[in-house]
């Protein structure tokens, strides 16, 4: 899995971090998404897929399984 | 359906009588039968209601939609709020650029690990109150002892405005959010808290402190890049958003598990900070309190579910069906702490999703992690069904909520 963000879509809402905080975090400067592993172990990947689906800026974008 | 008036519901929709926790059926039927129809407004005018989960995430994220309630077929749910919308423009009322620009001069004000450092603080004030509570009269009101207090202690000491001008503020607040009367009351409620927050913004200014209000004064107000009026504005919205929906779930949210004790049960005795904040989650979908609802206007002309919207129609996004229907959640009227679905738009959806959301959480987690704990034996002291709820109020909730323990 791939996981791609882009930050001009960010909302800053936060519950990226919630779903996966080993994956995204927030910018301390302005709360916007920051990715800690574009390539996350297979563990991680429902809660990516959570991060992604429920993400109001649909700005998480997943490649592969 | 027609479009004749006489067969066009009006907006808001009454509830049922008996289910004061449920969305108004004539909504739920609207989201099997004709989920994309036309209201009729209190001006006459008429919008059209979104109902199904898929068609409120699709719309809320159009970027062919628009929050600006200046445009001619915004849909305004009463007198009351078209005064209040028109006349203070914050990033709620914003579309992109503009919006993007102002949200994120807050956006780390309550980014998650922002919020999780607050949580000792919230815990002490939850914890401080409850102490209060049970030393006081026995039958209380939760909402003025607790669920009130609790988001506005909070919001409070986040923003740095003083917890002892609450009175001041509350009231300001309860003329502002009551959906009914003269606009022209209001608009002077809000009015008179502009001026306090004016005053705020000085006085941070001059003795900055690590709060809100001192760095948006140093930061914006110093520099230019606000004005004082500007950030009174958002400090009334961050005020009066950051703690009415807060408290309202509060206490709807206990009502409801009183009327659930086996799942209040599991909640007090878990002991599971990822039990408590599955419940909370199921709280915010089951109960969805902003049920005036994410309302917007077409830009140009779009399809939603089918039905060609026309710019300059008004729409209305119904969340609390949405948060209800079985193509997103099964068995979605069965209340179910231990459902674990974070996908419900509660706090909206798209670019104006709730910017205070992770501090609602931490707050409702904290709450009813601590509450049932803390007074395991806390019953109605009414009988539930003779509760009063608000159905004319921006956040829908218990009037009062008579507790014994």
């Amino acid at each position: 899995m791939e996981v791609i963000v882009d930050q001009d879509a960010c909302a800053g809402s936060g519950q990226c971090v919630l779903s996966a905080p080993e994956v995204f975090d927030q910018r301390d400067t302005d709360g916007i998404v920051v990715l800690l592993n574009d390539n996350p172990d297979p563990r991680l990947h429902d809660d990516v897929h959570e991060a992604a689906r429920i993400c109001p800026g649909r700005a998480i974008t997943l490649i592969g399984p | 359906m027609t479009d004749a008036s006489s067969e066009t519901p009006m907006f808001p929709i009454a509830r049922a009588a008996g289910c004061p926790f449920d969305p108004p059926p004539e909504l739920s039927r609207n989201r099997e039968q004709a989920p994309v129809s036309r209201v009729r407004l209190w001006d006459g005018s008429t919008a059209w209601m979104v109902t199904r989960y898929a068609d409120v995430r699709a719309l809320l994220a159009d970027p062919r939609v628009s929050v600006d309630v200046a445009q001619p077929g915004f849909p305004h749910t009463n007198a009351v709020s078209k005064a209040r919308d028109t006349q203070m423009k914050t990033l709620m009322q914003m579309d992109a650029p503009e919006h993007i620009t102002n949200r994120r001069r807050l956006t780390a004000e309550f980014m998650v690990k922002r919020v999780e450092a607050l949580r000792p603080t919230i815990q002490q004030i939850v914890d401080d109150l409850i102490d209060d509570l049970l030393a006081g009269p026995n039958p209380v009101d939760l909402v003025e002892a607790f669920a009130l207090p609790v988001p506005s202690m909070v919001i409070c000491e986040l923003l740095g405005v003083p917890y002892t001008d609450r009175a001041y503020f509350q009231r300001v607040a309860g003329e502002l959010l009551m959906d009914q009367g003269d606009p022209a009351k209001a608009m002077a409620a809000s009015e008179e808290l502009h001026v306090y927050l004016e005053n705020l913004v000085e006085e941070r200014n001059a003795e900055p402190g690590d709060n809100v209000f001192s760095r948006l004064a140093v930061e914006q107000y110093r520099t230019g890049a606000m004005t004082r009026r500007e950030i009174a504005t958002l400090g009334q919205l961050l005020l009066v958003a950051g703690h009415d929906t807060t408290a309202n779930t509060i206490a709807l949210g206990t009502a409801l598990l009183l009327a659930h004790p086996e799942q209040l049960a599991a909640i007090r005795d878990s002991g599971d900070p990822a039990l408590v904040a599955r419940a909370v989650e199921e709280l915010l979908r089951y109960l969805t309190v902003t049920h005036t609802e994410s309302r917007r206007v077409a830009r140009e002309d779009l399809v939603v579910g089918g039905q060609l919207i026309r710019q300059g129609e008004g729409i209305i996004a119904v969340k609390s069906t949405a948060n209800r229907d079985p193509a997103a959640f099964s068995d979605p009227d069965t209340l179910d702490i231990h459902r674990g679905a974070r996908h419900h738009v509660a706090f909206g959806y798209g670019a104006h999703q709730c910017l205070g959301q992770p501090l609602a959480r931490v707050e409702l987690q904290v709450v009813f992690d601590t509450l049932f704990r803390r007074i395991p034996t806390l019953a109605p002291a009414v009988p539930l069904e003779e509760l009063t709820f608000k159905p004319n109020a921006v956040f829908y909730g218990v009037r009062d909520l008579p507790v014994t323990w």
